[in-house]
């Protein structure tokens, strides 16, 4: 590897997942199919630990998911470590379960953010693809606890087929429910989404739709709501940096204390990943086998390795690559100069156009789950 | 587009704070998902940012400090912080 260990920026964020439990089971999930189980979680000492050792490499948010974040007993005393040693804290939450209850602790505690994910706009919709019923209800009281903690929110809504006549009914609940954010997340194609993209994938007079209507609503509401907008890959022109460039702004943490340089990284057979119980993050930031490989430019074939915006979109997904070429050194088929392009947009177009698409495989422990009912909310707290 | 006149009360709303980065030796203002370095000028702003202080008496207590024209300052100052209300890490009264 010939990208010099001394000239690697510091991140700037990091993404602690800090639990693979969720009460939720969403098909398009960014966990990795096979899940932590509970007994593989840090412990308190190693995240209290990791926070601090966060601060000091450069890291100014951290971002406290999951699964379920608030799943975890510690996370009161997690985030209270992150205000102590001056990060800004996430928490990106489903706002099921424990977390409506706990948030008043945690606003107390210095949190500085809240992230709820929200699966539609009515509860039909949205229990149906969260898997679980009383889950979209839960989210709303959950959203009018925050209101009353004042804490500031972000909406994050990941779209897909099943959604995507709901966007403009998202911008009306994330305005309704006092956010100042709203995520507006074309799905992305790694792991339970990619197992389900037959199931997901829109069309793409829906997917231009669905922006037209971002862009409106921006102007509409400028200066009060700041709209995110994630647009699919399959349809796109050029890969997004993934991950802001692999090794160059962000670590994520897996439930176990594995770091990796994006939450898709152990997809990528070869890799050697390094464990926080075993190294410093700073020490595992710069010299950890995993984060070097695909660091910079030096690894790029063509045509990344001459093409002008190298080091504006860092050749795109390294996880995309593999999955859809079956080489992660390749161009990001979502380029329009990979030579995969119009084949994966063929794909899309393709699956977008079955009229009725396969159900969804349901996120869940072990085997993939297969097709299954909803559940009900009391049984998914364990 | 900021809009801001010298008798907006401007503030950081929650989930906006501004912070010294030890490890890059500068300020940012960090928000949710984003960080925005700001220079000496801005810094100097944003300490007086308070929720009470107006932009004229901001723009006053900079203008009596580094001895300058506190109109030009005012004006500024305005700018400065109707960018950031436009990017939603300032609100003002």
């Amino acid at each position: 590897m010939t990208t010099s260990a001394i000239t690697v920026p510091n991140p700037i964020g990091i993404l602690l997942e800090l639990t693979h439990r969720c009460p939720l089971r969403c098909p398009y999930c960014s966990n990795p199919l096979e899940l932590d189980k509970r007994s593989r979680e840090m412990d308190t000492a190693t995240v209290l630990r990791v926070l601090g050792e966060a601060a000091g490499l450069g890291i100014l948010h951290v971002h406290l998911s999951g699964g379920e974040p608030t799943a975890r007993a510690d996370i009161v005393e997690i985030t209270a470590r992150c205000a102590e040693v001056g990060l800004y804290s996430n928490l990106i939450t489903s706002g099921i379960g424990r977390a409506t209850a706990v948030l008043p602790d945690l606003a107390a505690a210095g949190l500085d953010h809240v992230q709820l994910s929200l699966q539609g706009v009515d509860a039909a919709a949205a229990d149906k693809v969260a898997g679980l019923r009383g889950s979209h209800d839960s989210k709303m009281r959950f959203a009018e606890e925050i209101a009353r903690q004042g804490l500031a929110l972000t909406v994050n809504a990941v779209i897909h087929r099943g959604n995507i006549e709901q966007v403009e009914g998202f911008i009306e609940l994330a305005v309704k429910l006092g956010a100042r954010r709203l995520e507006i997340a074309h799905t992305q194609y790694y792991g339970w989404a990619y197992e389900n993209r037959a199931a997901l994938m829109p069309a793409r007079p829906d997917v231009d739709r669905s922006i037209r209507i971002v862009e409106a609503a921006r102007k509409r509401l400028a200066g009060s709501l700041v709209i995110d907008l994630v647009v699919p890959d399959y349809y796109a022109l050029r890969p997004k940096a993934c991950a802001g460039g692999w090794g160059r702004k962000l670590m994520n943490v897996a439930p176990s204390g594995k770091v990796l340089p994006c939450h898709g990284a152990e997809s990528i057979p070869g890799l050697e990943f390094w464990h926080v119980q075993d190294h410093s993050l700073a020490d595992i930031w710069r010299r950890s086998p995993a984060f070097n490989a695909y660091r910079g430019t030096d690894w790029m074939p063509e045509p990344c390795r001459s093409c002008e915006r190298k080091e504006i979109d860092w050749g795109g997904c390294r996880c995309q690559a593999l999955a859809l070429v079956g080489e992660a050194a390749a161009t990001d088929p979502a380029c329009g100069k990979s030579p995969f392009h119009a084949r994966i947009e063929a794909l899309a177009t393709a699956e977008a156009a079955v009229e009725a698409p396969p159900d969804y495989i349901y996120r869940g422990p072990g085997p993939r789950s297969g097709p299954s009912a909803a559940r009900e909310i009391e049984e998914t707290l364990s | 587009m900021s809009g801001l006149t010298g008798a907006s009360v401007p503030r950081l709303p929650r989930g906006v704070r501004l912070h010294f980065d030890t490890v890059r030796q500068a300020h940012v203002l960090l928000a949710p998902e984003r960080a925005f370095n700001v220079d000496g000028n801005a810094v100097a702003v944003l300490q007086l940012v308070d929720g009470k202080r107006s932009v004229g008496a901001i723009a006053g207590d900079l203008a009596a400090k580094y001895n300058a024209d506190a109109a030009v300052i005012e004006r500024d100052v305005a700018l400065m912080l109707g960018d950031l209300v436009a990017k939603r890490v300032v609100e003002a009264a």
